[in-house]
């Protein structure tokens, strides 16, 4: 009899090459990818003179500088905005690396052309120089995001250097109430174990809540593992996995399919295996949540209230909560609903694939949203598939405005910025201080909540509409 | 990279938690290249009021916050984004130690490999090394071998995973240290890519599916 083993240590075991003395080990990289502002870690490489490993397995993507409004690159004014979509394509070009550029039909946010195309498979080893990189934990891999150092490490040798994590179980039982979402899971745990609540671990989601989440769920609630601090997140593959894999671009065909099919069924946690931590949460307890403050780990359900820093006895956390209270402009014990919004955002690689987009649809149809906003569609592929069901008609018709995608007012590193002061009900990942632009306040919540909050200009209960 | 064994400087009281990494440096400045020097965007959106000007009582604008090497923070510093930049503003400021109860892991990792120790007390033990500190930046010695960092007749532990203590302590370099396994390396590649024949990566087709 083998010890039972986590899904975790199967694929880690899987890629260990070696451990140094001090137990440090040296993992395969199966898939790299780089973007724009990996240019730190080519300039590393370049400085040392070495070559990337292997080409072959590292993807270019242009998405964190990409204009919204424009797919042409002549046309981007900001001549630095520019350089960094013209640096990416010109140091993939010298290493010979695939490319995903501004004008590919197959560009996206990297953590959602990941997916789409079929490069994140099952058991795989992935890494990006981006910190949602968990997000590809959804089909059963392990990713993560790495520093500048470590990218360069990685192009030029194909490895990396890892201690291995603990483990948690995330079981989510039960069934969701109609309109909650992973999102809503995904604040609500980091609300109740902290922004650090899952640091040195490496979560499993499990339960019968996460079995009956559709891949686009799945990818979202891996997402945001990062917020609660996790190293990655990962979900057991199953049908609905396979069923989203078969016959996309990179995915296996044929007799490989038929082989990859039969070690994808094996990862799984066996029985028995052991965890560090335990976590369970019962999914009829989880509501509509929104964060009020400038940490993931801020969130309440939307029937709350803005908190009461008189009522918190810690004098540290008192001061926090001032903070962030201040920052934000709210008041305590204020009705969440109360919260007036000036402007919403819908994209990023937490919330814009075709289910997202599909969800906050339903609640605009028909209807005007009182204040402005963005849809960026997570890829062009999901874009043309939005267009095709006629859900830019609705967008555009409620008053927002339908852009190219990219990652935009997530980071606004392309320029799309929320103005200081201004308040945004956003379906991004970060309501840190400054995130969309400086002094911007932002407040996150599923697609179908943006929806909710732009309809009644202030923060809504999506149940009620 | 340069070793580190004692840190013997001054040290900077940021009594917050939750000091992500798109507060040490906003995405703004993140299109620069290193070689102008990072130190000036670290903290950039607390340093300056929303003119631009520098807020009076924010501990890096204290005249002496210039040549201090250690920051004392609350708990998560360093979470969010995977921002390598994060660092280089530490870095090419003047420090070269952060202590705090808990950090981000890959700012951790970030740190490590740019020659900044991360070097984690308890909640309380940061709260006092705080209290010692007061609201100025004042001689803090940081000792990686002891594991020990000292403030007048305070004297605290930290922790620090064993591995990053060595490569910290000797200055070492990833690449070099990895290169070194070439061999076993390309012995596991060959087996790896027998063992997995469909990972192979040529697309069957251009364009997603519908
Ligand atoms: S959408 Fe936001 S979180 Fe996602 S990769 Fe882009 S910047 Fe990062």
């Amino acid at each position: 009899m083998t010890t039972p083993t986590t899904l975790f240590d199967k694929v880690w075991d899987a890629h260990e090459i070696l451990r140094s003395e001090s137990g440090q080990s040296l993992l395969w990289i199966d898939r790299h990818f780089v973007h724009e502002g990996s240019f730190h870690a080519f300039n590393k490489l370049h400085e040392r003179q070495l070559a990337v490993a292997r080409p072959d397995q590292t993807f270019g993507i242009a998405d964190h500088y990409v204009p919204t409004l424009t797919r042409r690159l002549d046309a981007i004014e900001d001549a630095k905005v520019r350089g960094m979509i013209e640096q990416l394509a010109d140091n993939t070009r010298r290493h010979g690396i695939t490319l995903f550029g501004l004008d590919d039909p197959r560009q996206g946010i990297v953590h959602v052309l990941g997916p789409e195309q079929g490069l994140t498979q099952p058991g795989l080893l992935m890494v990006c120089g981006d910190s949602h990189t968990s997000t590809h934990g959804a089909f059963g891999c392990i990713a993560f995001g790495i520093g500048a150092s470590e990218v360069a490490h990685v192009l030029a040798t194909q490895t990396l250097w890892q201690s291995r994590p603990k483990k948690m179980r995330l079981t989510v039982e039960g069934e969701l109430a109609p309109g909650i979402t992973a999102k809503d899971i995904a604040l609500t745990w980091i609300s109740r174990l902290g922004a650090d609540g899952a640091r040195g671990y490496a979560i499993e989601y499990a339960g019968s809540a996460i079995r009956s989440l559709s891949m686009e769920a799945r990818l979202t609630l891996c997402n945001l593992s990062i917020e609660g601090g996790a190293r990655c997140g990962m979900i057991a593959p199953d049908d609905t996995t396979f069923d989203y894999l078969r016959g996309r671009p990179f995915a296996p065909e044929g007799e490989p399919w038929e082989q990859a099919l039969a070690y994808w069924q094996t990862l799984k946690s066996d029985d028995g295996a052991h965890f560090d931590r335990e976590v369970t949460l019962t999914a009829a307890d989880i509501a509509p949540t929104v964060t009020w403050g400038v940490s993931p780990e801020e969130a309440l359900p939307i029937d709350g209230r803005v908190p009461d820093p008189a009522a918190q006895h810690e004098v540290g956390k008192a001061r926090q909560l001032r903070d962030s209270l201040d920052y934000m402009g709210l008041t305590p014990g204020q009705k969440l609903t109360d919260i007036a919004i000036d402007r919403v955002f819908i994209g990023s690689c937490t919330n814009a694939r075709l289910e997202d987009l599909r969800a906050a649809a339903a609640v605009l149809r028909g209807h005007r949203s009182k204040v402005p906003g963005i849809v960026s569609p997570g890829s062009t592929q999901v874009k043309y598939q939005a267009e095709a069901e006629g859900l830019d008609t609705v967008f555009i018709e409620a008053g927002l405005e339908w852009r190219e995608s990219g990652c935009s007012m997530c980071v606004g590193m392309n320029g799309d910025l929320v103005p200081a002061g201004e308040r945004c009900a956003s379906t991004t990942n970060r309501n840190f201080k400054g995130r969309q632009g400086p002094g911007a306040r932002t407040h996150l919540m599923s697609p179908a909540m943006v929806a909710a909050a732009a309809v009644a200009g202030r923060l809504a209960d999506v149940r009620e509409l | 990279m340069e070793p580190i064994k004692i840190i013997d400087a001054l040290a900077c009281p940021l009594p917050l938690a939750n000091v992500d990494t798109d507060q040490l440096i906003p995405a703004r400045f993140m299109k620069e290249p290193r070689s102008v020097g990072y130190g000036r965007f670290l903290l950039h959106d607390l340093r300056h009021d929303g003119e631009g000007r520098p807020v009076a009582d924010f501990i890096l604008n204290h005249p002496q916050a210039a040549q201090a090497k250690t920051l004392v923070a609350r708990r998560n510093f360093g979470a969010g984004s995977s921002r390598e930049a994060a660092v280089y503003a530490l870095v090419d400021y003047g420090f070269r130690c952060v202590v705090a109860p808990s950090f981000g892991d890959i700012f951790a990792s970030n740190s490590v490999n740019n020659g900044l120790l991360p070097a984690t007390v308890s909640e309380e033990d940061a709260e006092a090394l705080l209290a010692a500190l007061g609201d100025a930046p004042a001689v803090l010695n940081v000792d990686l071998e002891s594991q020990h960092i000292t403030v007048g007749e305070l004297s605290v532990t930290f922790d620090i995973t064993p591995t990053w203590r060595t490569k910290l302590l000797n200055g070492w370099d990833d690449i070099d240290m990895t290169r070194q396994h070439a061999v076993e390396i390309e012995r596991f590649a060959t087996r790896y890519a027998s063992s997995c024949p469909w990972l192979a990566t040529e697309p069957s087709q251009l364009i997603a599916r519908g």
